[in-house]
């Protein structure tokens, strides 16, 4: 091409300078980061901005934390029992006696049995100052059932009581079996959707994958399941569990029981989206490439979707943990030794304890405290699940 | 509608079907049944009289026979020792604890769980309905912020520790004896309008009880599904064209919010059994569950069996109404209903 034919035309002309793609459209650095980060990194920012949800997350796993020291939290073992402290009231923490501070201390408890109505009356009295122990040695443990130790985040004074919660009908202290529980019923929730997952995402993989007569096998299966009333069910499958099996036995399989009514939403989730992704071009690569089923969805399609499977997973962990606590409140559950929220509970269920020791029901505080926190993080995450909307 | 009507009956069938079978078998899971460990106990004792009539239950029942003979004879697909009566024919079988058939020791327990069963889902749609829309309507305000709170809240609270101190209060507050679904003295009579009074003002508090925990979730999917709406166009054109408020409200924003709302009837159904289930063995109301519990722990099978598919057969009639009505509601609805996808 020529242009000297042309008068006036521009002449022609290639610049030197290096030339920069993105002078036309300059990201700021902000905008950069925004645009470069990843997926879960986007995610991470928008979960971020809704408060509650990251309050609930950190008290869920101060909640999960707890779980892994157990013992030393406790100021007391799970079966220490102190037959002078029946249904004793929550003992106060003060911190100056008649005018003299003495650091945290409690008051110990003198004990009246009333002649008249038969129970046990508690004052605490003023002469006994019991100061709090921290990082002492106490009730001897085996930490995780391993490792022996004595060794306690706080203990009673030498010789004294430290119930913050008060005790039981045998005197054991409510703190530490709450804390000790805490283990128990955080786990139960986990395992079952761990269970859950399992049949959900294998079942919803293939009906989603495969479709045809397969899908349609699947899903009339999932409306039965789902025609089923939960707890009726789980009070008929824990009443067949063998009595002789052993309290650990019992817990696996109560777990297993409350994950297996669970799955069909989760397997509805999954069959939606692997049914809309089953058609994208990096599917059809994949498959191409000679992938099998089993690697297309574990590997490409599973990926692509795993935060909303996260984030109904969080929405049903509450539900587990209630229906633990239903199911061992109805004494259909664990059983002691094994001691969770609901064990806990189990003993509250009389009027008696609603009336007289109304203490006893504070187990109900983490129940409470955990299956809120867990709807708050689980909307949180449903809703930084899909960032780019 | 019409066909779609009977595809949907149809489908129930299977249905039926599997959801008896499971059933069956999970009741049966525990080894030994109520009569084995009766005759143990009578061996133990040297009864011979009571033995022969527990041997001749034995045969009568069928619980020589293998366990798809005993499940088809409970249904009535096959014939059991006084020929085809089983759930089809409409006879429940035989309770063992209470030596009666299941129809009479049951009495009026299944009607008395229908009752309260539908109370509570009306209760909750009374309840979540006004909320939900108020909460859309008033997003971010303070009411908004409370309301939904106090459905969280509703939300977290066993179920039957909230029905132990509601009784506790109505008790030591204001004098009420709530536990039990009527006053004693009508348990086992015939209905009349006094009994039926009786229970309404028993029913309440479980009622109340069940319907907060579904409350919180029916709230949130309401408000959710109208602010959708209310931010679409047609409903800033209707705005800016001076639609007063209300009108604009009711006139198709609530009516697509309206359809999920109906078809949560799918989802709060056996949610609602399930509460009630555990409620009324804290209350001791006089419906399915505290027997269903007692005849789970004693294997009295037929009789265990009998509440386990009356409660399903409830959740499952529950859907297929819902179904019915989001068809009416949505003619789109029918379209989807065939074959997946």
């Amino acid at each position: 091409m020529s242009s000297s034919g042309r008068a006036g035309a521009i002449e022609h002309y290639v610049s030197t300078e290096p030339f920069d793609p993105q002078a036309t459209e300059w990201l700021t650095p902000e905008q950069e980061r925004f645009y470069r980060a990843s997926q879960w990194k986007i995610m991470w920012w928008k979960f971020r901005r809704h408060r509650i949800a990251v309050i609930s997350g950190v008290i869920l796993l101060l909640f999960y934390a707890s779980i892994l020291v157990s013992e030393i939290l406790a100021p007391y073992h799970l079966h220490t029992r102190d037959t002078r402290h029946i249904y004793a009231p929550p003992q106060e923490i003060h911190l100056v006696h008649e005018g003299r501070l003495v650091g945290p201390f409690v008051y110990g408890y003198s004990m009246r049995l009333n002649m008249v109505s038969l129970k046990r009356e508690y004052t605490p009295d003023r002469a006994k100052v019991q100061p709090l122990r921290f990082f002492c040695l106490g009730d001897e443990y085996r930490f995780w059932g391993l490792i022996e130790g004595s060794f306690h985040l706080v203990c009673p004074a030498e010789g004294g009581t430290l119930y913050l919660l008060g005790t039981d009908r045998l005197g054991r202290d409510l703190l530490s079996r709450i804390i000790y529980g805490t283990r128990i019923s955080l786990t139960v929730g986990l395992l079952g959707i761990l269970v859950s997952f399992v049949i959900g995402i294998t079942l919803g993989g293939i009906s989603g994958y495969y479709g045809g007569w397969i899908d349609n096998l699947i899903q009339r299966f999932i409306e039965m399941v789902r025609s089923f009333p939960e707890l009726p069910l789980w009070m008929a499958l824990s009443a067949a569990l063998p009595v002789n099996w052993s309290p650990v036995l019992v817990y696996f399989g109560i777990t297993i029981i409350l994950g297996l009514l669970d799955w069909p939403g989760l397997a509805r989730a999954v069959r939606s989206k692997l049914l809309a992704l089953r058609e994208e071009d990096f599917a059809s690569a994949a498959v191409l490439m000679g992938a099998g089923p089993g690697r297309v969805i574990g590997r490409h399609l599973l990926p692509s979707f795993a935060s909303h499977l996260i984030a109904s997973a969080t929405l049903s962990v509450p539900g587990m943990i209630l229906g633990e606590t239903a199911l061992s409140f109805l004494g259909l559950g664990l059983r002691p030794p094994v001691t969770s929220w609901g064990v806990l509970l189990n003993e509250a269920q009389n009027i008696n304890a609603v009336a007289l020791y109304p203490w006893i029901m504070m187990s109900v505080v983490p129940v409470f405290v955990v299956v809120l926190a867990f709807n708050f993080l689980g909307d949180g995450l449903r809703d930084a699940a899909d960032p780019y909307k | 509608m019409l066909s779609y009507t009977v595809r949907r009956l149809l489908i129930m069938i299977p249905t039926l079907l599997v959801i008896s079978f499971v059933t069956f078998s999970i009741i049966k899971l525990p080894p030994g049944d109520f009569l084995s460990n009766q005759i143990a106990e009578l061996q133990s004792q040297g009864d011979r009289a009571a033995m022969e009539k527990v041997e001749f239950l034995r045969k009568q029942y069928g619980l020589d026979k293998s366990f798809l003979e005993q499940y088809a004879v409970w249904v009535g697909l096959w014939p059991g020792e006084r020929g085809f009566s089983g759930l089809l024919q409409g006879d429940w079988g035989w309770s063992f604890e209470y030596d009666l058939p299941v129809g009479q020791v049951v009495g009026d327990r299944m009607l008395l769980s229908l009752i309260l069963n539908f109370s509570v889902v009306l209760f909750t749609w009374a309840i979540a309905f006004p909320i939900g829309v108020y909460a859309a309507t008033n997003q971010y305000s303070w009411g908004d912020h409370g309301l939904t709170l106090l459905g969280y809240v509703g939300l977290a609270t066993p179920n039957f520790l909230f029905a132990l101190v509601l009784m506790y209060f109505a008790n030591v507050q204001f004098g009420l004896s709530i536990g039990g679904i009527m006053d004693p003295e009508y348990l086992g009579r015939s209905w009349s309008w006094a009994k039926f009074g009786s229970v309404l003002t028993h029913l309440w508090i479980p009622v109340i009880v069940i319907g907060t925990s579904g409350t919180a979730a029916m709230i949130r999917r309401l408000r959710a599904n109208l602010l959708d709406e209310l931010q679409k166009q047609y409903v800033v054109t209707a705005r800016a064209r001076g639609v007063p408020p209300l009108r604009l409200l009711l006139k198709y924003p609530m009516r697509m919010a309206l359809n999920p709302f109906i078809a949560d009837i799918g989802n709060l159904l056996p949610s609602v059994i399930s509460g009630s289930a555990i409620v009324a063995v804290v209350l001791s109301l006089q419906t399915s569950g505290p027997m269903l519990l007692e005849a789970l722990r004693s294997q009295d099978q037929y009789l265990a069996g009998s509440f386990l598919m009356f409660l399903s057969l409830l959740t499952v009639i529950g859907m297929f109404i819902s179904d019915l009505l989001l068809a009416a509601l949505d003619p789109r609805i029918r379209l989807t209903g065939g074959a997946a996808k």
